[in-house]
């Protein structure tokens, strides 16, 4: 079972208690009226959904119901950097280099 | 096995049979309880505290008791405030004269819930049977609440001693919650 750290419970809970809520930091633009429907579909639906290193949101909805963002690689399901909302986009490419770099070590 | 237990709040029901009761494992009913949800942000959260009696807990998963009353950690901003059964008025009152500057949310959910206690050494096995959480003593400590899942349905519980939980589900719940543990517990009668 995959176990998933929540930031606001300190604990690590197994996933039946998260759901994921797709790509993080999204920001909803500032005035919607000024924005034309591309860049308001775009909002809405265009996501970036790429394979390997993805910020998403998640929700502990059975548990604190509290949203947070997690750092996940999509192809070996595995958490790099889980972080309380509102905290900033950490640099993925440097999280990548340091994961391959730990996984590279645990493989010699 | 009820002096040792961190609230007195969750008494078996004197009017029901118990749901199970096996020599390593028990089941009852608990009578009525007053339950409040209360939400609000910190200023909230320090203004409900003198109304109730005493500071809600800010660690999580942890409860705080004090009297015959209790607050439950949920999440963050989210509280479950639990005091006698006549008490609801008394509480509700004092409470809300203590919040009016406040911005928050108090609401009353006596009856959204009913509690089990589940006790025995084997309580923690039978529990296992629905929650995917590790319920050991050195992982989750005497006092610890949460919610989680019960195989489908959500649940709270509380580890009010080293062998006794108080199980919560919604009313409309509590018979899939405790049917599935009563026939898990067929097991233990073959063993």
């Amino acid at each position: 079972m995959l176990l998933i750290h929540c930031p606001y419970c300190e604990t690590e809970r197994p996933e039946l208690e998260f759901v994921c809520r797709g790509e993080a930091h999204i920001a909803r633009p500032q005035d919607p009226s000024s924005q034309t429907d591309e860049q308001w579909a775009e909002y809405l639906y265009l996501r970036e959904n790429h394979k390997g290193i993805y910020a998403e949101r998640w929700r502990h909805i059975h548990g604190c119901g509290r949203f947070f963002n997690a750092v996940r690689d999509t192809v070996s399901d595995k958490f790099l950097s889980i972080y309380k909302t509102g905290e900033p986009k950490p640099d993925l490419d440097a999280l990548a280099a340091r994961f391959a770099k730990s996984s590279a070590e645990a493989k010699k | 096995m009820a002096e040792d237990m961190v609230t007195t709040l969750y008494a078996p029901d004197a009017g029901e049979e118990p749901l199970l009761s096996l020599p390593d494992v028990s089941m009852l009913k608990t009578a009525p309880v007053t339950r409040l949800s209360f939400r609000g942000r910190e200023e909230a959260r320090k203004a409900a505290g003198k109304g109730f009696g005493f500071a809600l807990p800010t660690k999580a998963l942890n409860a705080k008791t004090k009297d015959d009353k209790a607050a439950l950690w949920l999440g963050p901003d989210e509280w479950l405030l639990l005091a006698q059964d006549d008490a609801l008025e008394t509480t509700l009152s004092s409470l809300e004269k203590a919040l009016s500057e406040t911005p928050h949310a108090l609401v009353d959910v006596s009856h959204r819930q009913d509690a089990i206690l589940v006790t025995g050494s084997k309580a923690t096995w039978l529990l296992n049977v629905g929650i995917a959480i590790d319920l050991h003593i050195d992982a989750f400590a005497v006092g610890t609440v949460t919610r989680t899942l019960f195989n489908k349905a959500p649940i709270m519980l509380w580890r009010v001693s080293e062998d006794s939980f108080v199980v919560e589900a919604w009313g409309s719940f509590m018979d899939y919650v405790s049917g599935i543990m009563i026939e898990a517990a067929e097991e233990l009668k073959a063993a």
